[in-house]
């Protein structure tokens, strides 16, 4: 059968946003798969060293749509480790407890988009509803649904009422209950097993030398998980389980995603629980001193990480963001290889790509109307160059 | 049957104008049962009116790789036969009318295959690779849900001992409906209608996240609004075949003997259309409540457990017969 290529994207309904991949298929099958990134640069590392620290809170969170508030805190983290600023507890605890709500609803919503790749959108339709309830408690504790300006350097910036744990250990009870049908269905229903299990199946092996992070690289066995493997905020002192899955498919992904659910569940009623009376922030200075700091957080998709680095004045020298999505686009086109064209969604999706937080280098003339992606080495001549010509730095 | 009455049975009741507004209306409640289903409000009830309206206003591109004659017609004559297959279909108890003959379930079956080679055709001739591949998985598709769609309905055939859809009817009035003796024959019949209808599971052709539509990639304005009849008219004389082979047509066991003249009529016409509205349910049901299948997977469910199933009914009917039951 004759060869033919078929662009999955920029623009395809199965992607949410746009990146490409082209697929060369042999009738179903895949025979060769390539990613082109970069349609979504938006230049926010440059921006980021234009603004001040408590400027940089509310760009850092318009990173990702999904993942915002998890942008912040490694943000306001490496800010904090650079002062060398102590947390109150309760500020630790309320900014571990947003955290974990984002990956509440950033779960559910995982869930249904893979419903409505394999074709069933009445999972859809029913998982966002409930997520639904995490972002009405979102705008219950920050006034946001989506970018909270929650996070500040130094703590957080509202405290929570009684009430109001009282209405988060509420929902958490109906999430619950909700997250157990779900995995009833994932686990029983005849047409998500057949399309999820041996889709996309991504070795321990494999997923290590690919580097692999979040969920994915959980899927195919490996107990790794920034929260337990190197604690921040307040999670050192939370009880809960990292989970791993040895089936290695997108079932396994869909499983670890599940009852990661009902993990976070847990540790948020136990942070409602116990929460410490006290502070929620401290002051610290607006200039920062010179040093650098790396810091890394576990956002739902996966390892996120910051890498910040200050010269003493309001405005950072260089951010650098490394959004979970790019670690695991690389294993995409690994297990696309030899995979029928109608899984191409689950594989694809079954990282939870977010192409936003991920795209970085996209060089546009807009003179000329083109638009190219720079080669590894094109970049270091480029830098190198730019470096040279820059005197002051 | 004289030229007037033909006409208005081709044209007006049942035919073209009446068969188009039940399918929308078939339409309406296919998409809010399955809003309903996933927790949606749903369409409002000339929705499907509209959409088509709307359709019908919009440019209507043929793209330059395309085959245009080709593009043109496969969307005409798969509606053409859709509609040609309804008047077939005894509606109502009027058998003067029913131009019924020996071998009308035949043409029936042959009528509806048509709308998946026009979809076919559609993506073939698009000259979009989402549209050959869809095509190519309508094809395959095609050759998986026929051959038990076809036994699953020579069932009621081998019972009455005829091809004719009149005498299958006659066999069943007064509540000897052919459900009771080809239960699994009706059961299958359901199952790869779904599959004739290009619905989930089986949307495999048109899977809107794998290959954007597929054949329908390229459509737009009047002829996708053509296509889009078509398949809410298939899934109609598909629903309608349905129930005029396993559920009774128009009958409703009791006896209309004392009630003036037109009443029955009426009530045998409502008592059709409400049991087509069942399947359509049926139909809703399925959609909302599954993943969609891969293409290898479903051909494996048609080999390995429809045509089975249906055989297994073939079997139990004929040794029925022999054993003299009926």
């Amino acid at each position: 059968m004759a060869k033919v290529t078929i662009p999955i994207g920029p623009q395809h309904p199965a992607l949410k946003e746009p990146e490409r991949f082209m697929v060369t298929v042999e009738g179903e099958t895949i025979v060769d798969a390539d990613v082109r990134i970069g349609h979504t640069h938006r230049g926010l590392e440059k921006l980021f060293e234009q603004r001040t620290y408590l400027q940089n809170i509310h760009i850092t969170e318009r990173i990702c749509g999904i993942c915002s508030f998890t942008h912040s805190t490694n943000f306001c983290q490496a800010t904090e480790y650079i002062l060398g600023a102590e947390l109150p507890r309760r500020g630790l605890y309320l900014r571990t407890l947003m955290n974990e709500l984002e990956r509440l609803h950033s779960h559910l919503l995982w869930l249904g988009v893979a419903g409505h790749e394999m074709g069933f959108d009445t999972l859809l339709m029913w998982s966002w509803d409930d997520r639904e309830r995490v972002l009405d408690l979102f705008e219950d504790l920050t006034g946001n649904r989506v970018t909270h300006a929650y996070n500040t350097i130094g703590g957080v910036r509202r405290d929570i009422t009684d009430a109001q744990v009282q209405r988060v250990l509420h929902t958490m009870d109906i999430l619950e209950e909700r997250t157990k049908a779900y995995i009833q269905v994932g686990l029983n229903e005849q047409t998500i097993l057949k399309r999820t299990q041996g889709v996309g199946i991504l070795t321990t092996a494999d997923a290590k030398r690919l580097c692999a992070v979040g969920p994915r690289l959980r899927a195919s066995n490996v107990k790794y998980d920034v929260r337990k493997n190197h604690p921040y905020a307040a999670y050192g002192e939370l009880p809960f389980d990292v989970i791993t899955s040895d089936t290695l498919d997108v079932h396994g992904q869909l499983v670890v995603r599940a009852l990661e659910i009902l993990e976070t569940v847990k540790m948020c009623r136990y942070m409602m629980q116990n929460l410490p009376p006290g502070e929620i922030r401290v002051k610290v200075p607006r200039k920062v001193p010179p040093g650098e700091a790396i810091s890394r957080t576990e956002a739902p998709r996966g390892e996120d990480i910051h890498y910040l680095r200050s010269n003493g004045t309001d405005k950072p020298e260089r951010l650098k963001v490394r959004a979970p999505t790019l670690a695991n686009i690389l294993n995409v086109a690994h297990t696309l290889k030899g995979a029928n064209i109608a899984d191409i969604p689950l594989i694809v999706a079954g990282i939870d790509p977010c192409m936003g937080c991920m795209d970085r280098v996209l060089i546009l003339d807009r003179d000329k109307e083109t638009a190219s992606v720079m080669t590894k080495e094109q970049l270091r001549e480029y830098s190198i160059a730019w470096y040279e010509k820059e005197a002051h730095r | 049957m004289n030229g007037l009455e033909s006409i208005i049975y081709m044209l007006v009741f049942p035919g073209f104008l009446f068969l188009t507004s039940f399918a929308f209306a078939c339409q309406y409640i296919d998409r809010k049962l399955y809003a309903r289903f996933q927790k949606r409000v749903g369409p409002p009830f000339l929705q499907p009116v509209a959409d088509f309206i709307k359709l019908l206003s919009k440019e209507d591109i043929v793209p330059k790789a395309a085959d245009r004659t080709m593009f043109t017609a496969a969307p005409i004559v798969g509606l053409a036969a859709v509609l040609t297959a309804f008047i077939f279909i005894p509606v109502l108890a009027l058998h003067a009318l029913i131009p019924s003959f020996e071998g009308d379930l035949i043409m029936v079956l042959y009528l509806l295959t048509i709308p998946s080679l026009a979809i076919f055709m559609a993506g073939w001739s698009s000259g979009n690779p989402f549209g050959q591949i869809g095509g190519m998985r309508a094809v395959v598709q095609m050759l998986s849900y026929e051959i038990p769609f076809f036994l699953a309905l020579l069932g009621p055939a081998l019972v009455v001992g005829s091809w004719s859809l009149g005498k299958i009817l006659d066999y069943q009035l007064g509540g000897m409906w052919l459900v009771l003796l080809a239960p699994l024959g009706l059961f299958v019949a359901i199952i790869t209608l779904q599959g004739k209808l290009e619905r989930l599971p089986f949307d495999i052709p048109d899977a809107e996240t794998e290959i954007v539509g597929g054949p329908m990639a390229e459509y737009s304005g009047r002829r996708l609004a053509l296509f889009r009849a078509m398949l809410d008219i298939e899934m109609v004389v598909g629903a309608a075949l349905i129930v005029t082979l396993f559920l009774g047509g128009y009958d409703l066991i009791i006896s209309f003997s004392d009630l003036p003249w037109y009443l029955p009529y009426l009530v045998n016409g409502v008592v059709f259309f409400l049991k087509v509205l069942l399947i359509v349910g049926i139909l809703a049901l399925i959609k909302a409540v599954v993943a969609r299948y891969r293409i290898d997977q479903m051909v494996s469910l048609s080999y390995r457990w429809m045509i089975p199933l249906s055989v297994a009914q073939i079997i139990v009917i004929v040794a029925l017969k022999f054993g003299g039951w009926f």
